[in-house]
């Protein structure tokens, strides 16, 4: 649905040319929800502005169902914006406006008339729980509400896509948890499209299907979120699952199991999806004549499934070792043997 | 009582002259809020990474604003006769003192006006972009209602500095407070006048300035 071809945007300062945005091509589906992922200076903020021209393309074309959105005129440019829902870090409320008045703005906008606007907000506050709050000023609301109306706001013209620019960077763990919640139901009740940029890894763990992350200006890798988790290929990619991985931190923990003697390995496991269900140990518990000893292990949920990190050892005859090893790569799950270095 | 401590006032020549200088003020400030509106936002608009951003214009009008607010306002009262007389058809009276007093007052107002826009948060230009408004949304719907605190206590700050102009314009024949403390009170050597001219203007002051101070508290919802 939207098709994003050799984007860049160059930045000219006085001394240098910045490059924020380099060559990006990504295709995003109807109904997905699409996570960029990036430190700060990596140029998603930049990235997410291209979609909707608040920032002019220096090259590339971005398509939405097919229509070339950087080669509209202003005021066909201005039409569609109205079709493309943003909300942001700040939530950039109107303070001068209630949360009525705030979430009929873009109607406003859009030319729709008095009467209908009403029934159109109503029904918006109570699809973002803000239901008894219309009079409220965004002053009186707390970090969530707002973003709740922000949402509300970006929703008001029935969009084809929203865009999120870090939207839940400026709220505590539990409320962004409630605004993720949020935008899946509307994702979901509204098959809506999200582009959702974040420096954080929870966010797009639970809430996106697949994820491109970028570096330096340029995506260096994208695909299935869970894909990605599991096997990250590049090092900014690597560093953002350790963040959410506990346990990456704590393999030098595991030093001391580690050792050179024959009858024992220390073995990492990935369980993805429907395979982390399986109850794996006590299959080869009774399958081979090994002891398996748990060092450490954890669950992750995704929008794709779930995935699993175990660290065991296991303990045995050398050659049953071997066997044990390959029975469990066998069942698809991916093995990986630790040694000392 | 009265009639002892200031044997020269004459309570109808006072309503009079608090009524002409009411007059002046209050045209004056209307004159004023929309020039100053006007000149504030081309200020704003014009300047870099904004809406109209436009070198050449806001380089003019900046050095318009400039000059007006670097003339004192008696020598810009003497400058402005020719156009005065030829705008009102007289250089005498109250109303006569009306462009003078706009003329030194919006450049003053359009520099307060175009600091509160500029206060207005970046974000929420941006974000009524991102749904499609039209420049002209973006200016009566954003920028203004957003500013509105301190347009209002720009105006307050500016209808006080008015209200010293019109006293100016007094005394050289404009009437008002200003005319009746010079005329009937320093050049007939009655400081009671003077005296009770001053009570008059600091009393309208203290006026304006709570109007003001209520408006913008009423309005501000931040």
């Amino acid at each position: 649905m939207i098709r994003i071809k050799h984007l860049s945007k160059r930045y000219k300062t006085k001394n240098q040319e910045v490059q924020a945005v380099d060559n990006v091509s990504l295709d995003i589906a109807k109904g997905e929800i699409f996570g960029v992922i990036g430190y700060s200076g990596a140029g998603k903020s930049t990235f997410v502005r291209l979609i909707n021209r608040l920032e002019e393309p220096t090259d590339g074309s971005i398509l939405i169902h097919d229509k070339d959105i950087t080669k509209m005129p202003s005021n066909q440019l201005r039409e569609k914006r109205q079709k493309i829902g943003m909300i942001f870090q700040h939530f950039n409320l109107l303070w001068s406006r209630t949360v009525y008045d705030n979430i009929a703005f873009p109607l406003e906008i859009a030319g729709v008339p008095k009467s209908k606007r009403k029934e159109k907000v109503l029904e918006l506050i109570n699809l973002v729980g803000l239901a008894g709050k219309e009079n409220a000023y965004p002053s009186q609301l707390s970090g969530g509400q707002k973003q709740r109306v922000g949402i509300a706001r970006a929703l008001a013209n029935d969009p084809e896509v929203l865009l999120c620019d870090e939207a839940t960077s400026a709220l505590d763990p539990e409320t962004t948890d409630d605004i993720l919640d949020l935008l899946v139901s509307i994702n979901k009740k509204l098959g809506l499209t999200i582009i959702l940029i974040t420096h954080e890894m929870n966010v797009i763990q639970k809430i996106c299907h697949r994820v491109a992350v970028m570096e330096n200006g340029k995506v260096v890798e994208t695909g299935e979120v869970l894909d990605v988790f599991v096997k990250p290929t590049s090092k900014t990619t690597k560093r953002f699952v350790q963040q959410l991985n506990p346990l990456e931190h704590e393999k030098d923990n595991l030093a001391a199991f580690i050792n050179d003697r024959e009858d024992s390995e220390v073995v990492k496991l990935h369980f993805i999806g429907d395979r982390a269900k399986r109850a794996l140990i006590s299959e080869v518990a009774k399958t081979f004549d090994v002891e398996i000893n748990i060092l450490q292990g954890s669950v992750t949920p995704t929008q794709e499934g779930a995935y699993g990190t175990l660290f065991v050892e296991l303990i045995g005859e050398n050659s049953v070792l071997q066997e044990t090893i390959d029975y469990m790569k066998n069942t698809g799950v991916e093995v990986e043997v630790l040694r000392n270095v | 009582m009265f009639e002892t401590l200031f044997p020269n006032v004459v309570m109808e020549d006072m309503w009079v002259a608090t009524l002409e200088t009411l007059y002046m003020t209050i045209i004056a400030g209307i004159g004023t809020f929309v020039l100053g509106i006007l000149l504030g936002l081309l200020l704003f608009l014009t300047d870099q990474g904004n809406l109209w951003e436009n070198k050449f214009i806001n380089f003019i009008t900046g050095l318009v604003v400039n000059v007006f607010r670097a003339i004192p306002f008696i020598i810009l009262i003497l400058l402005l006769f020719p156009f005065t007389d030829f705008l009102m058809g007289t250089i005498r009276g109250w109303k006569a003192a009306l462009p003078a007093l706009i003329i030194g007052a919006a450049p003053f107002y359009a520099r307060l006006v175009e600091i509160g826009l500029k206060e207005v948060d970046k974000g929420v230009i941006e974000a009524a972009k991102s749904m499609g408004a039209k420049a002209s949304t973006i200016i009566f719907k954003v920028l203004l209602p957003e500013s509105m605190p301190a347009i209002i206590s720009g105006i307050t700050v500016t209808t006080i500095s008015l209200v010293g102009y019109t006293a100016m314009a007094g005394v050289i024949g404009a009437g008002g407070l200003g005319d009746l403390a010079y005329m009937k009170g320093f050049q007939s050597w009655n400081f009671d006048v003077v005296f009770v001219c001053t009570v008059f203007i600091v009393i309208l002051v203290f006026i304006f300035q709570f109007i003001g101070d209520m408006l913008s508290k009423a309005i501000d919802k931040r």
